[in-house]
């Protein structure tokens, strides 16, 4: 008869979500980010992407299999990460480069910190960080012309932008990615259509992409002219460079974001602010990465600030008052 | 007062893996860190340590009878400040260039908490002989342990191998990570030749186990 009383921990309530389900979806949203990379900078992206993805998946089985681990491969996490890093890496970059990167996010960042929901800091943009620290000529040059293939050992239109607040590129070449830049952050419709994809599908919250775009904007209008304050090109700050690919699909990995929604908003307005810092004062180009990588090892910090009232507070702190008789 | 009867060639060899400075007691981080982009900065950051350790611990030995237990610690600086001076002074005359690579560190040494720990732990308490070879094992050892990374970082960072006027050059296939040459690429190599030394040698080392204590 004992049997019958069950008695368990919370949670009781579980959500049909599983951590395949939710990487399944990212995955799908990256798709179109994906194809056009390909059509904008050529066979070779695909090529990328792929040694990229299977480097990732291959490290943590590896990995796994040689400390005796539980194989997780097939949730696909390790996918997520290996198609995100591809994604911000140059079109020509040589083919080691995503190599060691998967391999770098994967094991240094991912596993080593105990795997997938102890990770400390994004994985993809962890072995970024780490390949463009390492190769920084490769990272910053080998880009390419789009549509026509053709190699581009310059800078990409954002670092012009930073200096003068002005883009040669019309809304119509911003939006459809028709701009030398990462594999997958110059099709702003392509990115818009999978982060849109997420939210409705309830993956990722709203809140830290617009936090993280508002705040970015906003200090692009206010600072982005040189020439004086509330003039600059904000759309352009917000289409040049990874910040779209970032807000969406990066900043809003749940290991490193903060749980409550305050949290999240939070969390985005700080990765804008560092962002603008280190495009308009910084001596890289673009700081996206080192925004989202900041804000990861912010996130402890705000969790245990930023805390929901709980069920009651009011009532509690009305029974507070009524026991010190309103003294101060 | 009685001391233990110790084995001369077991206080020097100790150094090496028992008490490896830095991967089993991990102390003395900051040159570790800080002077290990190459192998002959490594060997001469070692060669100081082991200068400056091996005088401060004869003299605290020598004068651990008199030197009176509450003022301890001003006194063993004093002692280790010596040496420190004497090495940079030395570096300054006839190696300078070195001396300009390690900067700040060599005066540093004076609070680089290996020597600092040896005096307390060991010259303090063990006769002047004993202490000669704990010095001379220790800086052995921790000089091993910065050429090891320094090696490490220099090759996959520079891709060479420079010992004086010999160039080790790098295998023609593969681009140097000027990653290894900064601050992360010291934690990243530290980090991973201390899991290495912990997996394979960490069961006879004196190392702390925190998974254990709880």
């Amino acid at each position: 008869m004992e049997d019958r009383l069950l008695i368990t921990p919370a949670p009781h309530i579980t959500s049909s979500k599983t951590i395949q389900g939710i990487m399944l979806d990212v995955v799908v949203s990256l798709v179109p980010a994906s194809i056009a990379a390909v059509v904008i900078f050529g066979v070779r992206s695909l090529l990328i992407i792929l040694v990229s993805v299977f480097s990732a998946v291959a490290a943590e089985a590896i990995y796994q299999k040689l400390f005796k681990k539980p194989l997780t491969i097939n949730d696909m996490s390790a996918t997520v990460t290996g198609l995100l890093l591809a994604l911000t890496l140059p079109p020509n970059v040589p083919i080691w480069i995503p190599i060691i990167g998967s391999v770098f996010a994967i094991v240094i960042a991912k596993q080593i910190f105990g795997g997938l929901g102890t990770n400390f800091v994004n994985p993809a943009l962890a072995g970024r960080a780490f390949v463009l620290a390492a190769w920084p000529l490769h990272m910053t040059h080998d880009w390419v012309t789009p549509m026509g293939y053709d190699a581009l050992t310059g800078a990409t239109p954002l670092a012009g932008f930073n200096g003068t607040g002005k883009t040669v590129l019309t809304l119509r070449e911003l939006l459809l990615g028709l701009r030398a830049g990462s594999l997958g952050e110059t099709c702003i419709i392509a990115l818009l259509v999978g982060g849109i994809y997420l939210i409705a599908r309830d993956v990722i919250d709203w809140r830290i992409p617009v936090g993280y775009l508002g705040t970015l904007a906003l200090g692009t209008w206010i600072f982005g002219n040189p020439n004086g304050f509330f003039m600059g090109d904000w759309i352009s700050g917000l289409f040049l460079g990874g910040a779209i690919l970032g807000s969406f699909f990066m900043a809003t990995d749940y290991v490193t974001s903060p749980v409550t929604r305050r949290g999240r908003l939070c969390m985005g307005i700080g990765a804008g602010v560092v962002t603008l810092l280190i495009r308009l004062w910084g001596s890289y180009p673009e700081g996206v990465t080192y925004a989202i990588l900041f804000m990861n090892l912010v996130t402890p910090l705000i969790d245990k600030y930023i805390v929901p009232k709980y069920y009651g507070y009011a009532h509690d702190v009305q029974a507070r008052k009524a026991a010190t008789g309103g003294a101060k | 007062m009685s001391e233990p009867r110790r084995s001369l060639g077991f206080d020097f060899i100790k150094g090496f893996i028992q008490e490896n400075p830095t991967f089993a007691l991990a102390i003395g981080m900051c040159p570790t860190l800080a002077v290990t982009t190459s192998v002959e900065n490594g060997f001469w950051m070692g060669m100081a340590v082991v200068f400056v350790l091996t005088f401060s611990n004869v003299f605290v030995s020598l004068l651990r009878r008199f030197i009176p237990d509450a003022i301890r610690i001003p006194i063993f600086v004093i002692l280790i400040a010596t040496p420190v001076v004497i090495v940079e002074l030395v570096m300054k005359a006839y190696l300078p260039a070195i001396y300009e690579v390690m900067g700040i560190f060599v005066p540093l040494i004076v609070v680089n908490c290996i020597i600092i720990a040896r005096a307390e732990a060991f010259a303090y308490r063990y006769p002047v002989m004993n202490s000669l070879m704990d010095g001379l094992g220790i800086g052995a050892a921790y000089t091993v342990n910065l050429m090891v990374i320094g090696g490490i970082r220099e090759f996959l960072g520079t891709g060479q191998i420079a010992l004086g006027s010999i160039v080790f050059p790098s295998a023609p296939f593969f681009e140097p990570a000027a990653v290894m040459l900064t601050p992360p690429g010291g934690f990243i190599t530290l980090g991973l030749l201390m899991v290495l030394f912990r997996v394979t040698l960490g069961s006879k080392a004196k190392v702390e186990d925190h998974s254990k204590t709880s």
